[in-house]
């Protein structure tokens, strides 16, 4: 794996900021796009943009062919049992929020829903609706499910971690017994770098008759990712976390819970027939795919995909994990260092804070030593509050990072550090 | 250029250690200011027809310019802190943290100044 070829895919990282050259090191919220991936979206624009599905000329037919082959990309790289399973969104936000609304409508409409297959556990709605996450989530998968319960009088239950930010799998449990409808979990947590045993929690919530769903946003880049196996219900990602353009992203969902949900948006695309008086919906997956969608970010997220994949993934996992231990070498001999999540198993990213200083000023200044990391709540206040500080300040890592950038990080932390003592 | 960024933040950090300090009695959710990193607390009041501020800050940057603007306003009237021209910050440097999609408290913190100005303007 030759990273400095790796690094002439990506020209953004090719500046300097403030006469410095530029160390992005904020992976976690948003990932550098390859040429190959501009490229494509670029191309399709250039030669093949059109409307699509309903479209009889070539064009349209073209985009169609090249949308729904994006969908079937999609679908392999996560091992989805049909196509049909993946429904393009914008991104993670918008498919939790497309869930925590479609099911809201289910459960308020007091459906009964019997025989569903997975454990043969049946699944009854009630009008009370119950959530249960866990104390580590972004907001993206807390505040849409907790507006939702609290919409229709029901109930947020909340799986507490470790100092380390470690899940109390007991805890989980017990909670689990209270007879949550759904369960949504973290696959990594962008702040902690956890890594949740996400088939374990599964499992268990099955047993206990629990619908399941994944926050895949900081994990679908970095590690291999298998519905099937994890046997999930749901599971939701965003593009641009992947080496993919802004404004697509997915849900994949189980087949008998997409049939059975709701549209979440309504209009073009997803209707069958229309009249006034009346209006039935389109099938699976178009059904949840409202109005025009993404075409050229879809084609960038399918290359992407392969971008991901052209490498041997094993091995940009040991890179990863070797920035991860050389930072955390490194800023360990920091005096009042302190590292939020030290889960034993974990992703690429290191969360600190130095006593004593405000990570706001850490990043301030290093910032002018052309390192980008992110500081302050992470979209994770739950998270900061329980660990009593103010914020961290982030670094995370991507496939064109370096150990030579990581000495970069480790020098500025150590002179902003005494700047600001 | 380098040399440039961190003298300037040397200085402001310098200047925040000068910070005149809210009185402990005001440091509390009535006098602060929240942004989603740094937070502020302001306090103001009016004596012979000027405004005094004090404020404090739990990071070190945004208590500098909070010195570098009470340094500017703090001793004015109110007339003159409602009419003073803040691209100053601008001039040296400092408008990002200023801007209104900055996280620390600062904007807002201005935006207490001014109104704390007015209200005084009114009960002259």
């Amino acid at each position: 794996m030759d990273v400095n070829e790796i690094r002439r895919q990506f020209p953004v990282l090719d500046q300097q900021v403030y006469g410095k050259p530029l160390v992005y090191l904020d992976n976690a919220a948003t990932t550098q796009k390859p040429l190959c991936v501009i490229e494509r979206e670029r191309d399709y624009y250039l030669h093949e943009n059109c409307n699509i599905h309903r479209g009889v000329h070539y064009l349209s037919q073209m985009a169609t062919e090249a949308y729904e082959n994006a969908r079937r990309t999609v679908a392999r790289f996560v091992n989805a049992k049909e196509a049909y399973e993946i429904v393009f969104t914008r991104g993670t936000t918008e498919s939790l929020n497309l869930l925590a609304t479609s099911f809201g409508h289910l459960l308020a409409s007091n459906l009964s829903l019997r025989g569903a297959e997975h454990s043969g556990a049946t699944w009854q709605s009630t009008r009370r609706p119950k959530v249960l996450v866990t104390a580590m989530e972004h907001h993206s998968n807390l505040v849409p499910w907790q507006q939702m319960v609290q919409l229709y009088g029901g109930e947020l239950l909340v799986a507490p971690m470790d100092d380390n930010g470690v899940l109390d799998l007991q805890a989980y449990e017990n909670l689990l017994k209270q007879g949550p409808q759904i369960v949504a979990m973290a696959h990594v947590s962008n702040t902690l770098a956890t890594i949740n045993p996400v088939k374990e929690m599964i499992k268990l919530a099955h047993q206990y008759g629990a619908i399941t769903v994944v926050d895949g946003a900081q994990s679908m880049a970095h590690l291999p990712i298998d519905v099937q196996d994890l046997d999930c219900d749901f599971f939701v990602f965003s593009g641009h976390k992947m080496y993919a353009p802004m404004g697509i992203g997915g849900l994949y969902g189980k087949t008998e819970w997409l049939e059975k949900m709701p549209p979440y948006q309504f209009g073009g695309e997803m209707v069958d027939t229309v009249s006034f008086e009346k209006t039935t919906f389109n099938k699976l997956p178009f059904k949840f795919e409202a109005g025009t969608p993404n075409v050229g970010a879809a084609l960038g997220l399918e290359t992407a995909i392969k971008f991901i994949e052209s490498f041997d993934r094993k091995a940009v996992a040991e890179h990863e994990e070797a920035l991860v231990a050389a930072t955390i070498a490194g800023l360990s001999k920091i005096e009042g260092m302190r590292f939020i999540g030290q889960a034993p198993e974990r992703s690429g990213l290191v969360s600190f804070i130095i006593d004593g200083i405000h990570p706001y000023d850490l990043g301030t200044i290093i910032d002018k030593m052309g390192v980008a990391v992110r500081t302050g709540h992470h979209c994770a206040e739950p998270v900061m509050t329980r660990f009593g500080i103010p914020g961290t300040v982030r670094a995370s890592f991507a496939v064109y990072n370096t150990l030579e950038e990581v000495d970069i990080l480790v020098n500025a932390v150590n002179r902003a550090a005494n700047m600001l003592r | 250029m380098f040399d440039d960024w961190m003298d300037r933040y040397a200085m402001l950090i310098e200047m925040g250690k000068e910070c005149p300090i809210i009185d402990e009695q005001y440091r509390n959710d009535q006098y602060l200011i929240n942004g989603c990193q740094s937070r502020v607390w302001l306090h103001a009041e009016l004596k012979d027809g000027k405004v005094y501020f004090t404020a404090d800050s739990d990071a070190v940057i945004t208590k500098g310019i909070i010195n570098l603007l009470i340094k500017v306003f703090s001793g004015q009237t109110p007339e003159d802190i409602l009419s003073a021209d803040l691209s100053f910050l601008d001039e040296i440097g400092l408008k990002e943290h200023l801007s209104p999609t900055r996280s620390n408290g600062l904007v807002s913190m201005v935006k207490q100044m001014m109104l704390y100005a007015e209200a005084f303007k009114s009960i002259q």
